[in-house]
Order: structure tokens, then sequence, then C-alpha cells
């Protein structure tokens, strides 16, 4: 008897205790966190969001500093006049509601054919030779909305860019090189290109 | 070049988990031993009914535990159940029930398995309400019995171990919620969102259409790491940009998810009075941790296999902003400890390279481990070690005073058999009954051939060993998955927790024996090395002949 009213009252304290923390833990602290993050981070809390002047006036959102974006027609074509970002497998590509890699193995076919026909794409789009092309421009990132590309694939898109946009190549390769981000303190990770941020730029230069 | 740069990144972790392993580690020592409670504490012991000054026995503590454990399931239960009511739910509908059991029990265990994706399941008030709280108080579990099982050690004569409530509030309000919030602010800083906004609809800069997600994302984040979660906010874990944006948020988040499992070494010796046997736990773990994360790092960069001999490099499922160095150093920090965020697609790494994070979880995630779970793992693994000595060398069998008797002995035998028995036995039958198999096969296996045998048996090894990341390739919203791998989180994290505490009992109740000539010395590298042995050889001898049909298998083709 007194067992079970000890039984009783162990769980009374247990199922007390989880209210109080999915109060505190639960509530207020997320709600501090936000208030702080709107309060002083506020571009960082929303999202880093993007925006540029556009010609009809008024300056619009179009994407995320960190969250990858398509340049493809709607068919899911890429649009030869952009930068293209890595291969994605997120949705239909860079579906930010959908963040997802490909998961596949090292030996799986499907990837092994993807990887064959990535690479003789962009053999034909950028005249390159298929040994040049660097990995990032053949694989998959881990969320499908990898913002970046290295700096190599960037390189490698210039004459294209170039020629599709009448631009000179040297202004476009002086495009990408100003564009590179170095490692995080000169260490920390790989030098990367923002697609968004560097597909923007090239926006706004004049042939 | 390139491997410089990783080694200048491992040795920046190492300089400053080592800064912070005496004063945390100290820190921690004084939360679990002052007999002072905070003003706010005694409100909260009041308001629940608990007397913060009465002690329990082992299995007093044992029923703490476990009661309070199973009240959170039935939370985070209801709360799923009910998402459909609740606010912020971004439209999302009430989760059926056997994803409902398998999440709700993968949050209590520590363990963070995801068998949804999710972007597409989750609304904010299950993710803060149910989920985070999880976070907090699962991780306080697991320092509570880890230190109760060094009191065990350090007290002599005594029939209690402590007052679990106590030790569970203490690890959520003085450890866990206030560097919680430090690297909330920090990860806010380096652009972790944290907003209730929904989904942004937006015109991309080519004229497509782009939906950017919102979300409570740094206040996830943080404990989701220094708790040893894991559990992602998004279905890309860590290698989503909302949740790691950069390189430097990277290396913060593999510090935050160390930092207590290697800084407990030092609570666990400043507890037991010798320091020394701090720095042997410590050294342990760091050369297993070294050791396998060189490996990895090495087959990763040579990216052998057919797909990334193709590709040139092995970034299949890699951020580009990570690079490789940043990807395998996450994956090591997170399957040596119980964590299982990933910031890269394990499923994609190499053969050898993807047979790393398995076996680093094989080991029993005791370099340097969840947070305490990390710890007790250790210890478990020194009372055998200690055990194997005796056998060896006709050492008196003991370890910090106290005899390791048949006792002891037995419980720490049973405690390491759990776990393999788990992962085997799960692996075992997801393809001997031949319902189960074709439904394996048909619709959970993602990729053909040896490596989806390796996608059930990570699974089965990420559960048991409360884990939480995975092969994901592997589809685990399913009946047998959802309930198979559900019993194996909740075997996996309990029934050890039930011989740990056993244990804490048995030797609390002893006195301390002097050391003699024939005590083997436990603070000195040959212990350090017997230990690593003993981690070692056991896993080895349990798993050798399963990984040697999966990833061995691969990797050798």
């Amino acid at each position: 008897m007194s067992s079970r009213r000890t039984a009783t009252q162990r769980y009374g304290v247990a199922f007390r205790a989880m209210l109080v923390f999915t109060a505190v833990l639960g509530l207020a602290y997320p709600l501090t966190i936000t208030l702080i993050g709107q309060l002083a981070l506020p571009a960082q809390a929303n999202g880093s969001l993007v925006t540029v002047e556009t010609k009809t006036g008024g300056p619009e959102t179009v994407g995320s500093a960190l969250i990858g974006q398509s340049f493809t027609d709607a068919e899911g074509t890429p649009l030869p006049e952009w930068f293209q970002p890595r291969p994605s497998a997120a949705g239909d590509g860079y579906d930010a509601a959908a963040s997802s890699g490909s998961n596949w193995g090292p030996e799986n076919p499907d990837l092994i054919q993807a990887i064959t026909e990535r690479k003789k794409a962009i053999a034909e789009s950028d005249g390159a030779r298929a040994e040049h092309i660097p990995a990032d421009a053949l694989t998959a990132s881990a969320s499908g909305l990898d913002p970046h590309i290295s700096p190599a694939y960037a390189r490698l898109q210039v004459s294209r860019i170039a020629q599709e946009r009448g631009l000179p190549e040297a202004d476009v390769s002086a495009l990408v090189e100003s564009n590179i981000q170095g490692r995080d303190l000169g260490y920390l990770g790989d030098p990367t290109v923002n697609v968004l941020e560097l597909n923007i730029a090239l926006a706004g230069l004049k042939g | 070049m390139d491997v410089w740069f990783a080694v200048l990144q491992v040795l920046t972790l190492v300089a400053i988990l080592a800064a912070v392993y005496r004063p945390l580690g100290d820190y921690m020592a004084t939360i679990y031993t002052t007999p002072r409670n905070l003003k706010v504490e005694q409100g909260f012991y009041r308001l629940i009914g608990v007397d913060a000054r009465s002690e329990q026995t082992w299995q007093s503590y044992l029923h703490s535990v476990l009661a309070f454990s199973a009240v959170g399931v039935f939370f985070v239960y209801a709360i799923q159940r009910a998402q459909a009511v609740l606010p912020y739910s971004l439209g999302f509908p009430a989760i059926p029930e056997g994803l409902s059991f398998n999440t709700a029990v993968s949050f209590v265990t520590n363990t963070n398995w995801q068998s949804y994706s999710p972007d597409v399941t989750m609304g904010y008030s299950v993710q803060i309400a149910g989920l985070a709280v999880q976070n907090f108080v699962s991780a306080a579990v697991g320092i509570a019995v880890a230190i109760a099982l060094v009191r065990g050690f350090a007290l002599r004569r005594t029939g209690t171990i402590g007052n679990f409530w106590v030790d569970l509030t203490r690890g959520v309000l003085r450890l866990l919620l206030p560097l919680a919030i430090v690297a909330s602010v920090v990860l806010l800083a380096g652009g972790v969102i944290q907003n209730f906004n929904g989904f942004t609809d937006l015109t991309s800069l080519s004229g497509g259409t782009q939906s950017i997600p919102g979300g409570p994302v740094a206040s996830q984040e943080a404990i989701k790491e220094l708790g040893t979660n894991g559990g992602g906010f998004f279905n890309a874990n860590s290698a989503h940009p909302f949740e790691n944006p950069s390189a430097w948020t990277n290396l913060f988040e593999i510090l935050l998810l160390l930092v207590i499992p290697f800084s407990l070494p030092r609570t666990f010796g400043t507890m037991v009075g010798d320091k020394k046997q701090g720095y042997a736990i410590l050294a342990t773990m760091a050369t297993i941790f070294v050791v396998s994360l060189t490996a990895v790092t090495i087959f990763e960069m040579n990216g052998a296999g057919t797909a990334p001999g193709l590709a040139g490099g092995a970034m299949e499922g890699k951020e580009t902003r990570f690079g490789i160095a940043g990807s395998t150093l996450f994956a090591s920090a997170t399957t040596l400890t119980s964590t299982g965020a990933v910031n890269s697609m394990h499923d994609s790494y190499t053969a050898l390279g993807g047979m790393m994070p398995m076996l680093n979880m094989m080991l029993g995630e005791v370099a340097p481990g969840g947070t305490g779970s990390g710890l007790y793992g250790m210890l478990i693994l020194a009372v055998i070690a200690v055990f194997v000595a005796g056998l060896l060398v006709g050492r008196t069998p003991e370890y910090l005073g106290k005899k390791i008797g048949p006792r002891e002995i037995k419980l720490a035998s049973i405690y390491i058999l759990i776990t393999p028995t788990l992962v085997l036995t799960g692996t075992a039958l997801s393809f001997a009954i031949p319902a189960v198999r074709a439904d394996v096969e048909g619709t959970s296996i993602w990729n053909p051939g040896l490596h989806g045998l390796s996608e059930v048996l990570y699974a089965f090894t990420s559960a048991a060993n409360n884990n939480g990341s995975a092969f994901a390739g592997l589809t685990a919203n399913t009946p047998w998955f959802n309930t198979a791998l559900g019993v194996a989180m909740l075997l996996g994290r309990f029934l050890p927790i039930v011989f740990v505490l056993a244990l804490a009992g048995s030797i609390a109740a002893q006195d301390k024996v002097p050391a003699t000539a024939g005590t083997l010395p436990t603070s000195r590298p040959q212990f350090v090395g017997l230990l690593i042995g003993v981690t070692i050889i056991i896993t080895a001898l349990t798993y050798f002949p399963v990984l040697a049909l999966g990833p061995l298998a691969e990797g050798l083709q």
C-alpha cells in the first residue's frame, strides 16, 4: 500500500516537474531568445534576406544570402546566362521547404549515372575538359541548399557567362575574383563563392 | 595544404576544450556537491513537492529517473498528437501514432533519431514545447546518472547516492540553461535564424519562386548540441544553412557538443578527490577521438569508390563551406558523443569513411560520449579493465579504492552486453523475418547492394546507442522501424542506466580499501593503454563480423 502511494507521489512529482520545465524551457527560453534576436540581430534572426532594387522601383526580396537557389527555367533547364549552383537533392532542386541530400552511396548506380551526365553537360555548356570540372559541380550538397560553389567552379563558368551576356571575359573574371570568400579566420572551411550574391553583382554589370 | 588547415582546426578545438576543462569541470563538481540551493530552486522543489535534503537509495533514484522519463514520453507523445490544434503548427496535421511513439521515445532517450522530415512534419509548438524541452532534461538525466555513479566511487559505507530531482534541476538551471542562452546568442550572430515567421514566399533572382522557412532555430540548435541530442530543426540538420551558416559556426557547434562530455572527467576527478584519475579518463577519450578522426578524414580526403572517383572528390552530401575537414570533424564528434546531428550525409561517405561513424557508436560512445552517458560508459569500461588486469597480471581488482567483486563485474558485464545485443538482434530480425525483410528491402532501403545492409546496421547501431544520426537514405517511417528502433532506443537507454545505478549503489555501500603493492595504479599511461585496449577489443570482437558484411566488404571491393 505504502509503496503504491510512493509510486503515485513519484509520478506526481515527475508530472509537476515536467509542467514547470515545459513552461520555462519550452516557452520562456525560446521566446527570450526570439526577443533578443529580433531586437539585437533582426537581419540574421529573420534569415539574412537579400533585397535588390528593381527596375519598376522599390526594393524586392530575392532570396536569402544563406540559402542557395535555382537559376533555371520553368522546366528546370539551367539558364546559361547565370552562374549555376551545385546540383541539389532538395525537392526539385533548391526547394527551401524540403532540405535534403541525395543520400546516394559511393557505389550507387544512380549517383554514378548522375555524375556522368552532369560532367557531360558541364563539359558541353562551359567548354571545359572533363578532368577540370571540380567535384562540387558534380555532386549534390548535404542540405540541397548549399549557397556556395568553389572558386574553381565559378571560374569555369566565366567564359560561358561572358559569351551569353556579351560582356568582356576579363570583367566577369574580375567579378568572380572579388566575390571569393576566403576561409573563416583564414583557416576554417574552404574558400567559397556565394552564387546568389555573385549573380546579383553580375546583373548589375554593364556591358 | 588542406591537411594543415584541418590540423589547425583541430588544434583550435583542442585548445578551447583544454582551456575550459578545469573551470567547467570544477564548476560541475560544485553544482552536484554543494548543499546550498538557490532561491528559485527552493521554490521549484516546494512546487513539485520534493524535499531537497533527502537522499535516495539507488533503487529510489532509479525509480525517479524512470518515472520522470515515462512522463516525458507521455508529454511529447501528447503534444504531437495534438499538433493540429496547437498554434504555430504551420498547418501540419497531428502526427500519427507510430511516429509519435518513435519520436517521443527518441527525444526522451537523448537519441533524437528522426523517422520524419521536420520541414514537412513538425510545427513550431511541437518543436519548442515538446522536443526542445527533452533536449534539456534528457541531457540533465544523463549527467545525473553519471554523477550518481561517481558518488558511488567517492562515498563510503552509505546507502544513498544523492537526490535525482536535485541533480536534474541543478543540471538544467545551473549548467544547461545558462550555457544554452549564451550559445544561442552566438549562433544568432552567426546567422542562425530565430523567428516565428512561417514560410516567406518570394520571387528568386532569375524569376522562379522560393519558399524560405522560418522558425525558432537558434534556441533549439544551442541545446541540441550542448545536450548531445542532435535532432535537427530541419531535415538537413546541421548541414542546413539556417542551422549552421558558416565554417566558424560549424566549429562552434562542434565545440558545444564536446564541451560537457570532455569536461566531465574533471568533475569525476575532483569529486573522487584525485584529479589524476580524471586525466587518465580524459587521455583515453582523447586518444580514441584523435585516431578515429584521423582515419575518417584520410578516407574522405582520399575519396575511394566509384562515384567519388568519378567526381574527383567525396563531395556528395557535403557542404562547400565546411569542406571535407569540417565535415569529418563534425561526423566524428557527433558519433563519438551521443549527439547524432550531422553536417554532411554519412550515407554518401566513402565505404570505409562511412564505417567510421558506425564504429564510433559501436565503441559505446565513450570518447567522450554523450552528456553523462559517456562518462558512465567509460567508467564501466574502467571497471572491466581493472578486472582484466586482475586476470592478466594478478592485480587485485580495485578501482578508486573500491573492490570490484563478483557483483560489480556482473553488473558491468551485463551493461556491456546490452547494446550489442540490441544492435545485432535488430539488424538480424530485419532480414530474418520474411515479411519484415520484404518491407525493409522494398520500402526502407535506399541504396542497393552491400550499402543497404549498412543502412539497416547503422540505424540499429544509432538507436541502441542513443545517437540519432543515420544513413539517412533509409526510410524509417514504417511500422517495423518505428517500433523496432523505438524499442531499441528505450532499452538502449534505460537498461544500462539500471545497471549503472545498481553498480553505484553497490560500491557506495563499500568502504574504501587502502592501496597496496598489488593495486593497479589507474592514473598512469599504462592504465590508459589498457583501457583503450579493452574498449577496442570488446567492440572489435562484437561487431567485426557484421562490419565485414557491410562497409568493409563494400570498401574492399
